[in-house]
């Protein structure tokens, strides 16, 4: 049972089933995708649609290999020898798995935000720029305005425009995270990955991410890992189901949480095992 | 039966006032020989700062302070002061700094980041095995093999082009002896960096992965993530390690006095002959008799060393813990 996806589950069609969804076109296209780490078979022929300017989620135990789905969507594998990507990720129809496009180039249009806050050891203003500059040529007037512009999407802009010269490491946890995400919007990629965005803030640092989630996917396509089923089924629109490797099941996130077709799905998400 | 049962169960004869412990002597004596040990690294630091102080002090008595600003050293007419020791010493110090430290950071990065596992290794073993090498070694290896390479090849054009400059033509003056304050540097060089080296790979190691792939998240090249990201994050650690190797050099002796021309002279020249606190002491020692004002200005010397080596850890000690925090 490589994947038990349902071959005649249309997603754009379930997508649209919901009033305030028009059909959405396929963003990320993964096609029999396999990843090794060393000998290790870490990803088991993977094959599903991440639609564009959606939330997707995807969930599963640990060690399940929805983490590294992600490493792979931005080449981060890349850094690590003995670390191997087969098959095929379509990005807007080009593969970006292999070494055809710079990682670099793949990066810049796949940001990725982590389960810890990684505010780099200087200024906020800083942070924001140091992406930015590695991409484009701006003059100061044009990176002030980056800087705010990226800042108020990510919802902090209030709480860091008196302090834009001073280090990104006095803010809180919840502040650093958003600023992980601002940095990430600066360099303005089409997809935004969270890994476990919010396994290290309080409650109420955890709240605001998801409302800035929600804000977000009006003009990033959005894929969260997350360890928190609330979460997922709150933020996402579509949820795919990881388990050892393999992608068990994918469908609008209602349908996971209220009637999975795989029981190994229900068996997951009613806290029977994982 | 009963009475063996009886016999165990009361087994302790003695009343419990009375009962020894199992560790009652030996215990004792092991605790005591812990706390010698600790105190005598004290005893022994505090003895020879003591010693070194009172041996120079005579000298620091008849000259006066002027004795630390003062460049004469004249045996024939008793007159000493350490100004040009101190000169040399910073001076040789900077220099093996400003080369070993470019020279690091490429180590350093390269074993911890680029570096394929089957190359990793022998370079690590290989700059260990350079720590390892007596300084008399690197001694002979330079003045046999880099002074006359450096009188041949390397000074000479070096003094005829940048000589004539203003300002900067004043450190390539002088003939090309080969030794003097450069070559001694360069000595140092090789001789602290495997220290510095170790001290950036630990850093650099200690830098969290997760901010490195965020920073090649927002598609960092190699050099940006380490300018941007790893150096600035292991700051403070490295200016330590830089410290810790600037204090090996100031006090390295054998391989230095072997190049650095022991001539008592101030010069601003890279390629000018000069003297280190170290490299005087270690010549003029023999020539010292007991009770002699040479000998008790040696000490002095000595004691000045002290001071400044002293300094130079206190703050690469304070740095390396600020960062540790």
């Amino acid at each position: 049972m490589t994947s038990a996806v349902d071959p005649t589950f249309n997603l754009a069609s379930s997508v649209a089933a919901k009033p305030d969804a028009p059909v959405a076109p396929v963003k990320l296209k993964v096609e029999g995708l396999q990843f090794y780490y060393g000998q290790n078979h870490a990803l088991k022929n993977i094959n599903f649609d991440i639609p564009e300017k959606r939330v997707t989620a995807m969930i599963g135990p640990s060690g399940c290999g929805k983490s590294t789905l992600l490493r792979v969507f931005n080449r981060m594998y890349d850094l690590y020898p003995g670390q191997r990507a087969e098959g095929q990720v379509l990005f807007d129809g080009v593969n970006i798995v292999g070494k055809e496009l710079d990682s670099t180039v793949v990066r810049s249009r796949i940001g990725m935000v982590f389960q810890k806050p990684t505010p780099f050891p200087m200024s906020i203003y800083d942070n924001i720029a140091f992406g930015v500059r590695l991409h484009e040529k701006l003059n100061k007037a044009q990176m002030d305005e980056r800087v705010e512009w990226c800042l108020r999407k990510a919802a902090i802009w209030d709480e860091t425009k008196d302090r834009l010269n001073t280090s990104a490491l006095g803010m809180s946890g919840g502040q650093q995270q958003r600023l992980c995400i601002a940095r990430t919007i600066a360099v303005r990629p089409e997809v935004i990955l969270l890994d476990e965005p919010t396994s290290a803030l309080d409650p109420i640092s955890t709240s605001k991410i998801e409302d800035l989630i929600d804000e977000l996917k009006r003009e990033f396509t959005i894929v969260i890992v997350t360890h928190n089923m609330q979460q997922a089924a709150r933020c996402a629109d579509i949820t795919a189901f990881f388990y050892l490797g393999e992608l068990i099941e994918v469908a609008p996130s209602d349908v996971i949480f209220t009637n999975p077709k795989e029981i190994k799905t229900r068996d997951y998400i009613t806290g029977r095992f994982g | 039966m009963d009475a063996t049962v009886d016999g165990m169960r009361t087994g302790s004869a003695l009343p419990i006032s009375e009962a020894k412990g199992t560790g009652a002597v030996s215990d004792p004596i092991f605790v005591g020989l812990l706390w010698a040990s600790g105190i005598f690294v004290l005893v022994l630091l505090g003895l020879i700062i003591a010693e070194l102080f009172m041996g120079g002090l005579p000298a620091l008595q008849h000259f006066g302070l002027e004795f630390v600003w003062s460049s004469a050293w004249n045996p024939v007419t008793e007159n000493y002061g350490a100004l040009v020791q101190i000169y040399g010493t910073l001076f040789s110090a900077v220099i093996a700094v400003v080369v070993a430290l470019p020279l690091s950071f490429g180590i350093a990065f390269f074993l911890t980041e680029i570096a394929p596992p089957a190359l990793k290794r022998p370079i690590g073993v290989a700059v260990q095995l350079l720590a390892a090498v007596p300084s008399i070694i690197f001694g002979m290896w330079g003045f046999f093999v880099i002074v006359p390479l450096m009188a041949a090849y390397v000074q000479p054009p070096l003094i005829d082009t940048f000589g004539q400059l203003p300002i900067i033509g004043l450190l390539f003056q002088g003939p090309p002896l080969g030794s003097g304050m450069f070559t001694a540097g360069l000595i140092l060089a090789v001789m602290i960096l495997p220290f510095i080296t170790a001290m950036f790979v630990e850093t650099l190691e200690s830098v969290p992965p997760m901010l490195k792939e965020s920073a090649y998240g927002v598609g960092g090249t190699t050099y940006e993530v380490y300018k941007n990201v790893s150096v600035p994050y292991g700051r403070t650690a490295m200016v330590g390690a830089v410290m810790l190797g600037l204090g090996r050099a100031l006090g390295e002796t054998m391989a230095v006095t072997f190049v650095i021309g022991n001539a008592n002279r101030l010069s601003a020249s890279l390629f000018a002959p000069g003297a280190t606190i170290a490299s005087t002491i270690a010549n003029e020692f023999p020539e010292a008799p007991i009770g002699s004002l040479k000998l008790t200005s040696l000490l002095q010397l000595g004691f000045i060393l002290f001071v400044i080596s002293f300094i130079v850890l206190a703050v690469s000690r304070a740095l390396v813990r600020s960062r540790m925090d």
